[in-house]
């Protein structure tokens, strides 16, 4: 797939448009992937709200011109019709960034696609933080609190590319709706392939420990690796890290396991009241589980401007961060 | 259709218009709480639909190729639930448990329970969205079917109605007709007082749509009107604006805001079945 180039060719290679943006960000491949599953399945339709670029769906419409809709700037209509096109047969996935369509499109996937239980897919991409110094207008820090609590739904956040790969091929045959939380496709992945036994509710434990245990989701999951890794050198402490991709259903066997350590720290990049520290608390506690414990990510707050990696630096989302954490917490 | 068969066909859907408004007086009295003002200005909007208009097959309720209608104003639903059932999507004994604990009836339409709901509905302002979702999916399927759509007029508040009304027009969506009963009330008054959406036929022109207004209470002009649509292929959406009186049949309900909700004791309930009776 060739992308188009910038408007004026005599123009500097560091300088960049809109199309020409997509080169910084060389992770998002969910249009990609969607484009190869098209293929496949010719029940796929692709719904966008004037986003095509920004989101490389794109990718896919430019194979797929005639299941792929462009909604404009109209995302509760989108949200709306892609129950409506479910409810006809068809397999949608409908995109837009994260804060309009997980937050502003909340009750159109509540009351259209998850009380009728569609199979529609919601691909919430630039979510949490990621949109820096946009603001808060376009942060989602409260998406996976309001959508976990939608009955039926399935709430998936992944870290990389090849994570997203896995859960977009798990997803056709999946019953009910999705909740696809993604990000900018900048970050360096963190797996090297698509996980060959992905499993929407099975949590993937990343590095093995025994005396405390991340539990993360998201982006944040590679700073959370690279923090056991230093907590292991300068410490001589053995964490466990623990992808948590599915917030809803959560998988409860990981959760108590870990909180076998003693130590559970959850990581993400989102308020931390309800999301998945308030999944992960409310298994402990339904379980009467004994372990010392804490919800790390934004701390009931509004994230200041600020380009995204200081940003995450801020809010302890870096390797340096989550370590304090720990420390803390042990 | 001959003189005779015509008259035939107009004096059933008016019949039918009244059934309906007599079944939802019944059922009403078994919630104690109900929408007479909405459905009565419906009846025969939903009349002319269910046994002229729409392609169904009882036997068969998700037949892929059947017409849609979304009930995108969800609250006249107690009107419909009696027509699926006199057409033969379900025995009509199960009318009985209206709203009562674990029915599949309440006061808005559950499609996962009810054979013949095309969609659950209830929160204004979806509906013609979803009709635009499934009006896209027959051209991707490749299948012939119409969605209609009815909305309520003080539906017409919503923002997201005209969100879906431009894409509409914009997708070229020839199959999908929406219907708005205009009754001219609302919850807490008249629309023109809460929220004026005059010029009502101006605004779904402008957004792209092919207008034509009826007397939604006239069933002859309401088939004509729907019998006459265009082809989907002309690729215009359709508007019928149906000009409707809220609580029509029963004289101390008509034009009355304060009909949108309630209740009728017995006595009330046969003082509005004789004033059904004397119009018919």
């Amino acid at each position: 797939m060739t992308l188009p180039s910038h408007t004026g060719s005599a123009l500097h290679p560091d300088t960049w448009d809109l199309p020409t943006s997509t080169h910084l960000a060389p992770y998002l491949n969910w249009g990609q992937v969607l484009a190869k599953l098209g293929w496949e399945h010719a029940h796929i339709v692709v719904l966008t709200a004037d986003l095509q670029h920004a989101n490389r769906l794109y990718d896919f419409s430019q194979v797929h011109p005639r299941r792929f809709f462009n909604f404009g700037i109209a995302e509760k209509n989108m949200v709306s019709a892609a129950a409506g096109m479910a409810a006809a047969g068809l397999l949608p996935y409908v995109a837009t960034y994260a804060s309009f369509i997980g937050l502003l499109c909340a009750e159109q996937i509540r009351t259209d696609i998850c009380y009728p239980g569609l199979p529609v897919r919601i691909l919430a991409h630039h979510a949490g933080i990621t949109m820096g110094f946009y603001g808060t207008s376009h942060h989602a820090t409260e998406d996976l609190s309001i959508l976990r609590s939608f009955a039926g739904m399935t709430v998936f956040s992944t870290v990389d590319p090849h994570l997203a790969e896995a859960a977009l091929r798990a997803s056709v045959d999946h019953p009910g709706p999705i909740y696809f939380r993604l990000g900018r496709g900048r970050e360096k992945p963190v797996y090297a392939l698509p996980p060959a036994d992905f499993a929407f509710g099975r949590a993937i434990a990343m590095r093995d420990g025994h005396e405390a245990a991340i539990l993360a989701t998201g982006l944040p999951l590679g700073a959370a690796l690279e923090a056991a890794e230093i907590m292991a050198a300068e410490e001589g402490v053995s964490v466990r890290v623990v992808d948590m991709h599915t917030v809803k259903p959560l998988d409860a066997e990981a959760v108590l396991a870990a909180a076998a350590t003693g130590v559970v720290l959850t990581v993400e990049e989102h308020n931390i009241v309800g999301g998945l520290g308030g999944a992960v608390a409310e298994v402990l506690a339904e379980a009467g589980a004994r372990c010392r414990f804490r919800r790390h990510g934004l701390l009931d707050e509004y994230a200041l401007i600020g380009p995204p990696l200081a940003l995450y630096a801020h809010y302890g989302l870096d390797a340096a961060g989550i370590v304090r954490a720990l420390r803390e917490l042990l | 259709m001959t003189m005779a068969e015509r008259e035939t066909l107009l004096a059933m859907l008016r019949d039918r218009a009244n059934f309906c408004r007599r079944e939802t007086i019944r059922l009403i009295a078994i919630a104690k709480s109900g929408h007479y003002g909405s459905v009565f200005s419906a009846a025969e909007i939903l009349s002319v639909l269910y046994y002229h208009v729409l392609r169904y097959d009882p036997q068969h309720p998700d037949w892929p190729d059947r017409d849609r209608l979304i009930l995108s104003k969800g609250h006249v639903a107690v009107g419909l639930y009696p027509l699926l059932a006199d057409v033969g999507f379900f025995d009509p004994a199960l009318l009985d448990s209206y709203t009562r604990l674990g029915s599949p009836f309440g006061d808005h339409p559950d499609m996962r329970l009810i054979p013949g709901i095309d969609f659950s509905s209830g929160s204004l302002g979806h509906g013609l969205s979803v009709g635009g979702g499934m009006a896209l999916a027959a051209r991707v399927t490749g299948r012939a079917y119409r969605v209609y759509v009815l909305l309520g007029d003080g539906e017409m508040d919503e923002g997201q109605v005209w969100e879906a009304a431009m894409s509409a027009a914009h997708f070229k969506l020839g199959n999908l007709v929406a219907i708005v009963d205009r009754n001219r009330v609302s919850v807490d008054g008249q629309t023109a007082e809460v929220m004026d959406i005059e010029p009502l036929a101006d605004k779904w022109a402008a957004f792209g749509w092919r207008v034509l207004e009826v007397d939604g209470h006239d069933v002859e002009a309401l088939v004509d009107c729907l019998d006459g649509l265009p082809n989907p292929a002309s690729g215009q959406p359709t508007a019928i604006i149906a000009h409707t009186v809220a609580g029509k049949g029963v004289p101390f309900m008509e034009n009355r805001f304060e009909w949108h909700l309630g209740y009728l004791a017995p006595d009330d309930q046969a003082r509005a079945l004789a004033g059904l009776e004397e119009k018919r």
